[in-house]
């Protein structure tokens, strides 16, 4: 018996509006294919654009140029996981890898991002195996009502990639962008300096 | 956020075409003040041009100048190799701005060009200047923590927030431009604008004039440069007052030095008196105090800006205390 939780409900109502855009199968691909030359670009309002989401291609087609990269991911790619704080990138629980560097996907367009290889946090674990910073911070309970969270991981992946975890001064500098109501942040600079033990 | 229409030439001159010759259309690099801006309604545009891809990010030492293409992310310039070791006081700058993720977004051109972050400006319901001619100025009697001392006037007090702009002031920096008439070379010192009865003209940009890439000239071995930031909280924060430093002694005494200051001025300040007031003479507290005291002058404060008075002198104390070697 499926268990049902505000999650869940989430995410099938997420994966139902994905219907026009599920992963494309290997078969015929988009007549305007990126590598084609293409004419003056002119302007669009809507747009049809191609993310590839934690390693799968996504064809998001009709897809207003307002429409940030936040919200196309959780209102048609149903991946609810970067999480909309401020909405001003100021809260950093948006935060998503583009092309392995880390973003506030409420600043940027999604058709900005246009053809970009996109992580979120739905795509760190291996099957049931957690990526070694979300096992850290469950090992140092370091989160509580869990909002910021998704964005604190993304932002520790790319913190300890880019190597600032050299002391806890470093750790809390830069992981500012990623506030925590609940003023978890000690736990989160223990997970982070535990992750990036386990990491290097 | 109000619809707009979006498009990604290949090219700059195309760029510069396509926003030149519609009034209500802009350009986006990294989107990070300009998302922001239209989801507030504090700006409108009917067409948005994006420059992000356009191959103007390269970053070229030569002649004893770095070029840096006006699309380089403030991530990358901090700490590209030249940078920290040849000109800290921008690395410094730049990494005291914004959070990690902003500066990965964030372009270098895209940075002078952000709009204040007066909250009368971005906030639509009130009387601004800035973003409607004519409106009044909300500021002037209203809660100016965050406003300028000097450079303002009776239309408009918004401070600009960039601390790139600052250090960049301080290094003498040049803006190299692309618009409707073709390119040209702007001298920092000449970007800005005062906000005189126009304070809705930021810079000296034309409607669909782009920055093409910041030129900065490398300082002589043996030049102090520091950025020092002073704001509400320890990081991730607008400053309250900036300075920025590029100092040259022999000895005791000074032969050059140059002096920015952000957050006290409605643009990236400097002061040629306060810099003649340490010219040639020993570098002393005495004569820093000097330097500092004719800097703020004419200052103008209000209640709830006086403070920055002193602060911007004991912040300009701090900075070049430590080269005094205790002389006081």
């Amino acid at each position: 018996m499926p268990e049902h939780s505000r999650r869940n409900v989430l995410k099938s109502g997420g994966a139902a509006a994905a219907a026009v855009m599920a992963p494309l199968p290997d078969g015929p691909r988009p007549v305007t294919a990126p590598h084609q030359v293409r004419q003056a670009a002119q302007p669009k309002a809507v747009t049809d654009l191609t993310l590839e989401v934690n390693g799968e291609r996504h064809r998001l087609e009709g897809v207003e140029a307002r429409v940030t990269l936040l919200d196309a991911l959780r209102e048609r790619a149903g991946l609810t996981g970067a999480k909309k704080g401020c909405d001003r990138g100021e809260c950093g629980a948006c935060t998503v890898l583009a092309d392995g560097r880390r973003i506030k996907a409420c600043l940027t367009l999604a058709v900005m991002q246009d053809g970009r290889s996109i992580t979120t946090v739905e795509g760190l674990a291996r099957g049931e195996r957690l990526h070694p910073v979300q096992e850290a911070f469950i090992r140092r309970d370091a989160f509580q009502c869990g909002i910021c969270t998704p964005g604190q991981i993304m932002s520790a992946v790319a913190c300890i990639e880019e190597g600032h975890t050299g002391s806890e001064d470093e750790i809390r500098e830069w992981m500012s962008g990623n506030l925590c109501r609940c003023s978890c942040y000690p736990n989160i600079v223990d997970a982070v300096a535990d992750a990036a033990k386990a990491v290097r | 956020m109000r619809d707009f229409s979006y498009v990604r030439p290949d090219a700059a001159a195309e760029a510069v075409r396509l926003v030149a010759r519609s009034a209500d259309a802009t350009f986006v690099a990294g989107g990070t003040d300009l998302l922001n801006l239209m989801k507030d309604g504090a700006e409108d545009h009917a067409l948005v041009v994006d420059i992000s891809r356009l191959p103007l990010a390269g970053i070229e030492e030569s002649g004893g100048r770095l070029r840096i293409g006006a699309m380089a992310r403030m991530a990358d310039v901090a700490l590209h190799p030249v940078v920290p070791k040849r000109l800290p006081l921008l690395s410094q700058a730049l990494l005291a701005s914004a959070s990690p993720q902003v500066r990965t977004m964030a372009t270098i051109g895209g940075n002078l060009l952000q709009r204040t972050r007066c909250w009368y400006f971005r906030g639509t319901g009130f009387a601004c200047n800035k973003r409607e001619p004519g409106s009044g100025c909300a500021a002037l009697e209203g809660r100016s923590r965050w406003h300028a001392v000097l450079g303002g006037g009776d239309h408009c007090i918004a401070v600009h927030p960039s601390d790139l702009a600052v250090a960049l002031r301080a290094l003498d920096a040049t803006v190299h431009t692309l618009g409707p008439d073709g390119a040209r070379t702007v001298s920092l010192a000449d970007f800005y604008r005062e906000p005189g009865d126009t304070p809705h003209i930021d810079n000296a940009l034309r409607h669909g004039e782009l920055i093409t890439a910041v030129e900065v000239p490398l300082p002589p071995a043996g030049t102090h440069q520091r950025y020092l930031k002073l704001r509400d909280r320890a990081t991730f924060e607008f400053a309250v007052v900036s300075v920025a430093a590029v100092l040259r002694t022999r000895g005791r005494i000074v032969e050059e030095a140059r002096l920015a200051f952000g957050g006290i001025a409605t643009q990236p300040w400097r002061s040629a008196e306060a810099e003649a007031a340490l010219r040639g003479k020993p570098l002393t507290e005495r004569n820093i105090a000097a330097a500092g005291r004719v800097l703020v002058r004419d200052a103008q404060p209000r209640e709830d800006n006086e403070f920055k008075v002193e602060l911007v002198q004991r912040a300009l104390q701090d900075v070049l205390g430590r080269y005094t070697g205790g002389s006081r």
